[in-house]
């Protein structure tokens, strides 16, 4: 598909105006909740089963997967009391040593396509994409929008990519990735959650992780609100997930408070929430041992895969 | 998708977290406050004051009477005549500024004292209350030496002795609404705070010793309704401000009459909180709450009226709903809490008495299911539906947590609707048009009118109200009016 038709051009999208004075302001009333004590210590293991453990360099190896797979399984030696992540996310090259190394496992795979992080390639590049990663066995693929036609107004072309793609995954999970650090206003953010989730999307999340900002707590709320209306609107719970620069179990413990209270109960596990991270479940473990013994250990206490 | 785990998340909440009260120490009993002094009452008399959340009787204080009132009275005089009034303004602001940090200073003390006495949540006492007092001293302190500049080409000097009565709402900010505008212009004070809740004022009156303020400039007479009405009848007052209820504000508006003593009032109100179809609705709908449910709706500027276009009533309510659901109600001192105690158990019983009226007058009502203590005064957080402009819920001020929710078709039926009521203190505007905002808040006569947000509080925005909301401003220029004789 080169050009869209005139008709998906003007797909109509309603307009959902977002005021960010609002938005700060709400955000800063959800970080002022207090979570001590026992309802942290069952936080941070929440927010650990719901991590989407990730690694997405040039210099990614086999070894190197494998090894975060391992972490994936057994997050902290000496305690057995942790849950397991919820998926590993890897380049598609990556998806079968992957599988492999979690066989037996619940863990799934996650696999970012469709030309990540730049989304520069035409539609039937980013099928191949997608295809090839699916065929390699992902569970889940994690694409990007197509910034430029949406900076443009292009809306249905990038609605339009998004139901070609979720095609192209099959029975695989779809999570959208608006990269809302490219997108430059809430308003924007809500336009493009709308969009992805009309179009098919399982999932809507904020980023590459390539980009900042990225995951901001403003972001996350504009994209909960949109998914809470499309609820009440269609009976469908689509997925949230933030990442990008979520490196702390206080920022984790918050995006918790955020979606119990925009989305209620329902959210919280893995099948509709996620956190995309690298750096912290380390965080997160450093804490756990804090509550557990009384004293902070080192990072050197925590392996680093 | 498939469960990829356990859903140990649905029922994952927030463990007590309560503030400690275990970093000051609150004396047994409190005397009144009078040039300087802690004395008690001439009669001997006390009065309990209770935690409305477990009402248990945290102190006693002094009972005020006519005797102490002029004792009060003689020694704002004094200290106006023989060394207030003569210093300089710059003299002046320096105690308000100290006045200002030491607030400050203690500001965790006063914040857990206010939720204690008065049953607000820890999180507005700590984020609103006490930070807003200290500001209002701090914006006060600096117009101590400024004040030809704030009336241009005019001379300007005090009034005398000011007689002030506070409400329960917000005890020690309305304190600092009262007393900074007072003080910095020159005038001494005689200040009566609520039967409800005088331990902030009393905590006040230590900052006031702490602060250096000269004997007699502040004087705090603690008691119920009949020792304002001796404070309000002492005919050596030059001013009375009143913060209250419209009816207790007629009546010394009555005792008043031609005694040439200057008064300012600041009285219940109504306010419509209009939302148009064309507004952010999660934004509006978080702004309904704030407008309503802040301060359990003991604010006479509350949003209490919702007008609501027609076409987006639905979304609104269902959105409201779930978002009241998720207000936490409890513990005033739980720093998770959104929602305390209603204030006193008679305060209590009147919204009760609303309650009912509203579905004796045929409304609907809706109440969050949350969980409420057993003990202490509670009322979940309320609205009606299905309610007409002839409805007492909607023309009487509940001071509650109880909103009337109401649709229009129209801007002009809206500002019909708003304007519709004896009230004129405050009101709220939701639109994403700019010209929409100008058009409502020309439209509708009120003191203050929020456009895309409600119940935000600065000390240079004045603040008051038309009709029988009072007259008088407190806070910015418009504020230091009613405390200088201009020539």
């Amino acid at each position: 598909m080169s050009t869209s038709s005139t008709l998906s051009r003007r797909l109509p999208f309603q307009a959902h105006p977002v005021d960010e004075v609002g938005i700060k302001e709400r955000v800063a009333r959800l970080a002022t909740r207090s979570i001590k004590k026992s309802s942290k210590v069952e936080g941070l293991k929440l927010a650990l089963s719901m991590v989407d453990l990730t690694t997405l360099e040039g210099a990614d190896t086999p070894g190197r997967v494998r090894q975060l797979c391992t972490k994936a399984v057994h997050l902290h030696s000496g305690r057995t009391d942790l849950p397991m992540v919820a998926a590993v996310c890897v380049y598609p090259t990556m998806v079968r040593v992957a599988r492999e190394a979690l066989k037996g496992t619940p863990i799934k795979v996650a696999a970012v396509a469709t030309a990540f992080p730049s989304g520069m390639n035409p539609l039937t590049v980013k099928l191949e994409d997608t295809r090839y990663a699916v065929g390699e066995g992902a569970h889940e693929i994690d694409m990007v929008i197509s910034r430029g036609d949406f900076l443009r107004g292009d809306y249905g072309r990038v609605a339009d990519e998004i139901a070609e793609v979720k095609k192209a995954c099959g029975e695989a999970h779809l999570k959208v990735i608006l990269e809302t650090g490219e997108l430059g206003t809430l308003d924007r953010v809500r336009l493009a959650s709308d969009i992805a989730m009309e179009a098919g999307a399982d999932f809507i999340k904020t980023s590459t992780g390539k980009i900042q900002p990225a995951a901001t707590p403003e972001v996350v709320l504009v994209m909960l609100q949109a998914i809470s209306d499309f609820y009440r609107k269609t009976g469908r719970k689509i997925g949230m997930k933030p990442a990008g620069g979520i490196a702390n179990a206080k920022a984790a413990l918050n995006l918790l408070v955020m979606v119990r209270e925009v989305l209620g109960p329902d959210w919280l596990n893995p099948d509709l929430f996620r956190i995309g991270a690298s750096k912290l479940p380390n965080d997160i473990l450093m804490q756990l041992e804090k509550e557990r013994t009384g004293v902070y250990q080192g990072g050197d206490y925590f392996s680093n895969d | 998708m498939t469960k990829t785990s356990t859903t140990i998340g649905s029922d994952w909440g927030y463990a007590p977290a309560p503030e400690s009260a275990d970093h000051f120490k609150l004396k047994d009993q409190y005397g009144l406050f009078i040039g300087g002094k802690f004395v008690p009452a001439a009669s001997g008399k006390r009065l309990k004051t209770i935690n409305p959340a477990n009402e248990k009787v945290i102190a006693e204080v002094a009972d005020g009477g006519e005797k102490d009132v002029a004792k009060a009275v003689q020694a704002a005089r004094t200290a106006y005549d023989k060394v207030w009034r003569k210093m300089s303004g710059r003299e002046r602001g320096k105690y308000l500024y100290r006045i200002a940090r030491i607030i400050q200073e203690r500001a965790r003390e006063l914040a857990v004292v206010e939720s204690m006495d008065g049953g607000k949540p820890i999180r507005e006492s700590r984020d609103v209350d006490i930070p807003l007092a200290a500001a209002h001293f701090f914006y006060h302190a600096g117009w101590g030496d400024k004040l030809r500049y704030a009336f241009p080409g005019k001379s300007v000097s005090p009034i005398g002795v000011a007689g002030q009565i506070i409400p329960w709402n917000f005890p020690l900010l309305m304190v600092a609404w009262k007393v900074a505008p007072a003080l910095a212009c020159g005038n001494t004070v005689v200040l009566k705070p609520a039967e409800t809740t005088p331990l902030t004022a009393l905590l006040f009156s230590e900052i006031c010793q702490e602060a250096g303020l000269p004997e007699g400039v502040f004087n705090l007479i603690t008691g119920a309704g009949s020792t304002g009405a001796a404070l309000v009848n002492h005919p050596g007052l030059d001013k009375v401000a009143f913060t209250g209820s419209t009816e207790v504000g007629k009546a010394i508006q009555k005792s008043l009459a031609g005694r040439g003593t200057r008064l300012t009032l600041e009285l219940g109100g109504k306010a419509a909180h209009i939302i148009f179809e064309d507004a952010t609705i999660d934004q509006a709908v978080e702004g309904i709450i704030n407008g309503i449910y802040f301060n359990q709706g003991h604010v006479c500027c509350a949003g209490s009226r919702l007008l609501v276009q027609e076409s987006v009533e639905e979304e609104v309510v269902t959105k409201l709903k779930a978002r009241m659901e998720s207000l936490i109600v409890g513990d005033p001192l739980d720093k998770n809490t959104d929602i305390g105690a209603i204030n006193s158990k008679a305060q209590w019983d009147r919204i009760r008495d609303y309650l009912k009226i509203g579905e004796e007058e045929g409304a609907e009502l809706f109440q969050t299911k949350c969980s409420v203590p057993e003990k202490g005064y509670w009322i979940r957080p309320s609205f009606f539906t299905r309610v007409a402009q002839s409805h007492r819920i909607v023309q009487e001020e509940i001071f509650g947590p109880v909103l009337a929710i109401q649709t229009f078709r129209t801007l002009n039926e809206a500002l019909e609707k708003a304007n519709n009521t004896p009230y004129g203190l405050s009101g709220g505007v939701w639109t994403d048009k700019g010209a929409k905002i100008f058009k409502v808040t020309r439209g509708i006569r009120a003191g203050v009118i929020w456009a895309n947000t409600f119940n935000k509080f600065d000390p240079t925005s004045p603040f008051g109200g038309y009709k029988e909301s009072g007259y008088g401003r407190e806070g910015g220029r418009h504020g230091l009016r009613p405390y200088v004789e201009l020539s």
